[in-house]
């Protein structure tokens, strides 16, 4: 066994040890911290709170590291705290807000990229002349450690290339797909077993970080842009469980807890996600949406839409006691959200009830619609989910879809033949005008054409999102001043 | 690792997983963004394995193990410095109180 794993014993025999001591109490003070910051994050009014002891705890784990025995060189501790520093902190302050998805699947893919080098360091120091034989149990954590580990880091750059549009959004399929990719996996988890019966077998181990960074990349490939708030919870349920993995290898509890905290939040993520999509996990990794819908769409004969300008919108919503803000991508990618709010404040301005339904996959990214709006300075009272929201639409006079489609798209509810049928939807065909802005009639991400839109009482508003709601507000600016 | 230590670490594991997905139900779908940016600064813990194996004596480690240590531990800071100042920054934007109507009277 390496020195590493020999701390606890060692340590015992010597009798009471200070250093340990308090390396354990920092050890244990942060696992607490974690709970509670996610505890505290329940809550808009306590969450930042939690965010303040998450910090705390991770600097106690890391005081707690720094006073390891084992650690007795410091200058490449620091040379990695400056980079990392050097890295980080751009990339959160100068990041807009609409990029949140794809910071997010970079900073997954660090965390996966941290795990596997780990894990690799660990396997290569077992070979080390003052190291002793590893046990298979601990071998069996290290290979899934790095498999989690490396095929976290290279789906979730798949991930971030997708979302960055530096790859095509639209789904990557090709023949035999999913048979490929569980060859992959299948001998990637082969390899892995080779490991854990025969440790000294060094070259299987790069090839256990090939074939399951290969894997990751794979899975991402089919992936399309309405499935990312699936995928990235999922990515951040490994990059979770990796760490934990970690902690088993390393006989560490504090990584055990914090992964598995971690793990189980990505968890909770992607099946809320995967049931307001009322799909299953296996159908998002390995359905390749968007494939199915070519038929569907063809199906749909031409019909007309009625189209309507800002002007008209402007007066419509003016006169209504309700309105009912439908945000979707499409506001995230117009940036429309500051003039969705210069609208807000003119509506309430006159006593109209402005609300914001936000469907929980709206987006790119669990809660991505809130912390934009959030961002525009909504008041988060304002943003209701699909469930407090949607028996508010029968009585409510506008229903005004910002970019959003398949999440309103009433095909959902009666057509069997669709692709989305069953998805719970924000019943915005429910109130007395529609209206809906979309750039084009093109079908929506997913490629599936939205009834919705040829309804007696919608109007659309052709153009980009930002251009379209910032008319309607200096529309509604202008009369306002009468 | 014997098949002692693995069962009281098991233990572990899972009362943390199930206390994880308690808690995280109990999250208002509101703060799901910010609430993954936090779990992602968490589970750069891993920074903690990190700086033990770039801590190593010069005797008891490889070139090797120090870089990718080294790499590791600035991946790891990354997640840690980024995620919590941007949750930070994500939290200070939600608000009830609407300052925006204060502006748009005085405007008038």
């Amino acid at each position: 066994m390496n020195t590493l794993f020999l701390l606890a014993q060692t340590d015992a025999a010597a009798g009471f040890d200070l250093q340990l001591f308090i390396g354990n109490v920092t050890y244990l003070l942060a696992a607490a911290c974690f709970v509670l910051a996610l505890k505290w994050l329940s809550a808009p009014k306590t969450a930042r709170q939690g965010n303040l002891i998450g910090e705390i705890g991770m600097a106690a784990a890391v005081i707690g590291a720094l006073l390891s025995h084992h650690v007795v060189r410091f200058e490449w501790i620091i040379v990695g705290f400056a980079v990392g520093t050097v890295i980080g902190v751009p990339l959160a302050v100068f990041m807009p807000m609409t990029a949140v998805p794809q910071r997010t699947a970079l900073s997954h893919a660090f965390g996966g990229l941290a795990a596997a080098l780990v894990g690799t360091a660990h396997y290569f120091l077992f070979f080390h002349p003052v190291a002793q034989q590893t046990s298979s149990l601990t071998m069996f954590f290290l290979c899934l450690e790095v498999l989690l580990g490396s095929l976290t880091f290279t789906g979730s750059l798949m991930a971030f290339g997708k979302l960055q549009d530096l790859l095509p959004t639209r789904p990557m399929v090709y023949k035999g797909q999913n048979m490929i990719n569980f060859l992959i996996l299948g001998a990637a988890l082969v390899s892995g077993v080779v490991l854990v019966i025969n440790p000294t077998l060094q070259f299987m181990f790069p090839v256990l970080l090939f074939l399951a960074a290969s894997f990751g990349v794979l899975l991402i490939l089919p992936i399309g842009g309405a499935d990312m708030p699936t995928v990235i919870a999922l990515l951040n349920s490994y990059a979770g469980l990796s760490a934990s993995m970690m902690g088993f290898v390393l006989q560490n509890r504090l990584l055990i807890i914090a992964g598995a905290l971690d793990g189980a939040s990505g968890l909770v993520l992607s099946i809320i996600m995967c049931k307001a999509m009322n799909r299953s996990f296996t159908n998002v990794l390995f359905g390749a949406f968007g494939q199915v819908q070519a038929s569907a769409a063809a199906a749909v004969q031409k019909r007309t839409v009625r189209s309507s300008t800002p002007e008209e919108a402007a007066q419509i919503m003016e006169a209504a006691q309700s309105v009912i803000v439908i945000p979707g991508y499409g506001m995230a990618v117009a940036q429309a959200q500051h003039k969705v709010r210069e609208m807000f404040d003119q509506l309430t301005k006159r006593g109209v009830d402005v609300k914001f339904a936000i469907h929980p996959v709206a987006g790119r990214m669990p809660g991505h619609m809130n912390v934009l709006l959030a961002e525009a300075e909504i008041p988060y009272d304002k943003l209701l989910e699909m469930d407090e929201i949607n028996g508010d639409f029968p009585q409510c006079d506008v229903a005004l879809v910002v970019g959003a489609n398949d999440v309103v798209n009433p095909a959902a509810r009666h057509d069997k033949s669709s692709p989305i049928y069953g998805m719970p939807i924000l019943d915005a065909d429910k109130a007395k005008t529609v209206m809906a802005i979309k750039r084009t009639m093109n079908p929506g991400f997913a490629g599936i054409e939205n009834e919705l839109y040829y309804a007696e009482n919608c109007l659309m508003l052709f153009g980009d999102a930002k251009n379209v709601i910032g008319a309607v507000a200096k529309e509604l600016a202008a009369s306002g001043g009468e | 690792m014997n098949s002692g230590d693995f069962s009281s670490y098991f233990y572990v594991f899972l009362l943390a997983a199930f206390l994880g997905l308690e808690v995280i139900k109990r999250v208002s779908p509101l703060l799901h963004t910010p609430l993954m940016s936090l779990t992602n600064a968490i589970s750069a813990i891993s920074v903690v394995a990190a700086i033990e194996i770039c801590g190593l004596a010069k005797g008891e480690t490889t070139t090797l193990a120090t870089i990718l240590g080294t790499i590791a531990v600035a991946a790891a800071t990354t997640n840690i410095v980024g995620g919590f100042m941007i949750t930070d920054r994500m939290l200070k934007m939600f608000k009830t109180r609407n300052p925006a109507k204060k502006a748009g009277e005085a405007g008038k």
